[in-house]
């Protein structure tokens, strides 16, 4: 199963975030790796969103939208940064 | 309302075979939360462990050894797709816990990638919960969720969770990776139980 | 409106690009412009019992030519064949966008711009072409694109306009008397294609999954920088 480009979760992401979320930079909570969420990869499909780290492949984020309303996991996101 | 635009498969249900809201595919489509693990066969192993008196534990050769059966059995994703008739070989449940002292009334399906699943052992046994290693005559691909993967097709396929090493027996209902996102804790497709709340 | 509520866009125009892809210039109430790379949702509704469809399409107008998408009709598409054989001007359907701030380019970003396309993996790249023009801008621009046979070139003759050098590779049909590339893009042709790792270009790769994967592995295994590389993979909610 191959995945999306991080760009993908800008859609649904930007339900919840006022700031443009692709271009935030992610510090992976995992490996520590940090990197723009544009670049991360998206699984999930039409389920959710699921971000992945480029680097060690562990969850970043996980999102999904039901008729129950949002939930957002993020505990494999240590810090997300919007530079000024 | 989009004028001309029609849902792409309007077959009429088999009876009453498709479930509300599903409608019938000719493929196999793939979800996954992740990328596909690759685990061959001779580091495979599958556990029975938790809310247990003691732990079972069988590798790729000793699962072999286990009585096996043929399924065939509908399928169906919460994405609305179903798929009927498809062909397993594997491991009933039943047989799996067969002899093993329950301490708990519930499961979790754990797997390779981390993906997990919650569910009542009513719907593990009864006959209607397998560990499948083979689909369509042949060794399930990993992109099916092989080396092994659960099969209970009662529920919603996300319930059949691919990739699966572990059952972890709980005391408590713990809502697994879809669970928590909002998707229903048991997922009946024939009472559309999509989502918590359901 | 923020890009995330839905609108209802109206279709303007359908222009045929191809004997499977259509271009529909769109109005869309209060638009609020969008950057070159960027994508949109788009909602259509079954009025039979409300099943609704979402797919996302890559915008292929500049920012300054207002909002319009390029759709390839997929084999076994739900969506792509209402978008490239059904819709008319006068038809309305759900939007939402734009959307992504990172595969995107403007000309202050400046270049090298090297631009690597698989089949409709040109209609995001195009925007940045059609930005680049408007703007005047003088960077240097490369556009590689990958497509079955000629007669499936999306803008075929808008592009020798672009002034970006345009090199080509066929992969089933070549046009007569052809002596270019006609195969998959492989290590090879991007040796010959792309700038050389130090010019530091800024390098934009889409299409399907395995094209971009295959693209931007072979990149990196040349020398260029994976930072430099931003890829837009069309998965199977993109299309279809």
């Amino acid at each position: 199963m191959t995945h999306l480009d991080g760009n993908m979760a800008a859609g649904p992401l930007g339900d919840v975030f006022a700031r443009e979320v692709t271009t935030a930079v992610a510090t992976c909570a995992a490996c520590g790796s940090a990197g723009p969420l544009g670049g991360a990869m998206v699984y999930g499909e039409t389920m959710g969103t699921i971000v992945r780290c480029v680097a060690c492949e562990q969850v970043l984020l996980r999102f999904a939208e039901t008729p129950g309303g949002i939930r957002l996991d993020m505990r494999g996101i240590d810090v997300l940064a919007w530079d000024a | 309302m989009t004028r001309g635009f029609f849902r792409r498969h309007a077959e009429p249900a088999d009876g009453n075979r498709l479930p509300p809201g599903q409608y019938l595919e000719r493929g196999f489509p793939v979800l996954s939360a992740g990328p596909t693990p690759r685990v061959p066969t001779e580091r495979w192993d599958f556990a029975v462990y938790g809310a247990v008196a003691s732990e079972l534990r069988w590798t790729w050769d000793e699962f072999h050894q286990l009585p096996r059966e043929s399924i065939t059995k509908d399928i169906h994703c919460v994405t609305s797709w179903s798929k009927f008739d498809t062909g397993w070989e594997g491991v009933s449940v039943d047989t799996i816990l067969d002899g093993v002292e329950l301490q708990g009334g519930f499961a979790v399906a754990e797997c390779d990638g981390g993906y997990t699943t919650n569910l009542q052992l009513d719907d593990l046994t009864g006959g209607k919960a397998w560990v499948v290693d083979t689909y369509d005559g042949g060794p399930l691909p990993p992109e099916h969720g092989g080396p092994a993967r659960l099969l209970v097709p009662h529920l919603y396929f996300w319930k059949s969770a691919k990739w699966v090493r572990r059952l972890r027996i709980t005391e408590r209902n713990e809502p697994g990776f879809w669970e928590t996102l909002g998707y229903h804790d048991r997922g009946d497709p024939w009472q559309e139980q999509r989502y918590a709340g359901d | 409106m923020p890009a995330t509520e839905w609108r209802e866009a109206r279709v303007a125009e359908v222009v045929r690009e191809t004997h499977n892809a259509a271009t529909l210039v769109l109005d869309v109430p209060s638009w609020p412009g969008h950057r070159a790379g960027q994508h949109v949702d788009v909602r259509l509704v079954d009025p039979a019992d409300g099943y609704e469809a979402r797919r996302s399409y890559s915008i292929a107008s500049a920012p300054a030519d207002g909002l319009s998408i390029t759709v390839e009709r997929l084999e076994d598409g739900e969506v792509s064949p209402w978008f490239v054989d059904v819709a008319r001007a006068g038809d309305m359907f759900g939007l939402r966008g734009p959307f992504g701030g990172w595969f995107v380019w403007d000309a202050p970003l400046g270049g090298p711009l090297l631009l690597i396309a698989g089949g409709s993996g040109l209609v995001p790249l195009m925007s940045m072409l059609r930005h680049r023009r408007n703007a005047h801008s003088q960077v240097e621009a490369r556009l590689l694109v990958s497509v079955r046979g000629p007669d499936e070139v999306l803008y075929a003759n808008e592009l020798p306009t672009t002034g970006a050098e345009l090199v080509f590779t066929y992969t089933r049909a070549t046009p007569e008397g052809w002596s270019g590339y006609a195969r998959r893009v492989d290590r090879a042709i991007l040796a010959d294609v792309a700038y050389p790792p130090d010019a530091g270009a800024r390098t934009y790769v889409c299409g399907p999954t395995a094209f971009v994967e295959t693209v931007a592995n072979e990149l990196v295994a040349l020398g260029h920088d994976p930072a430099n590389i931003r890829t837009e993979r069309f998965g199977a909610t993109g299309g279809g």
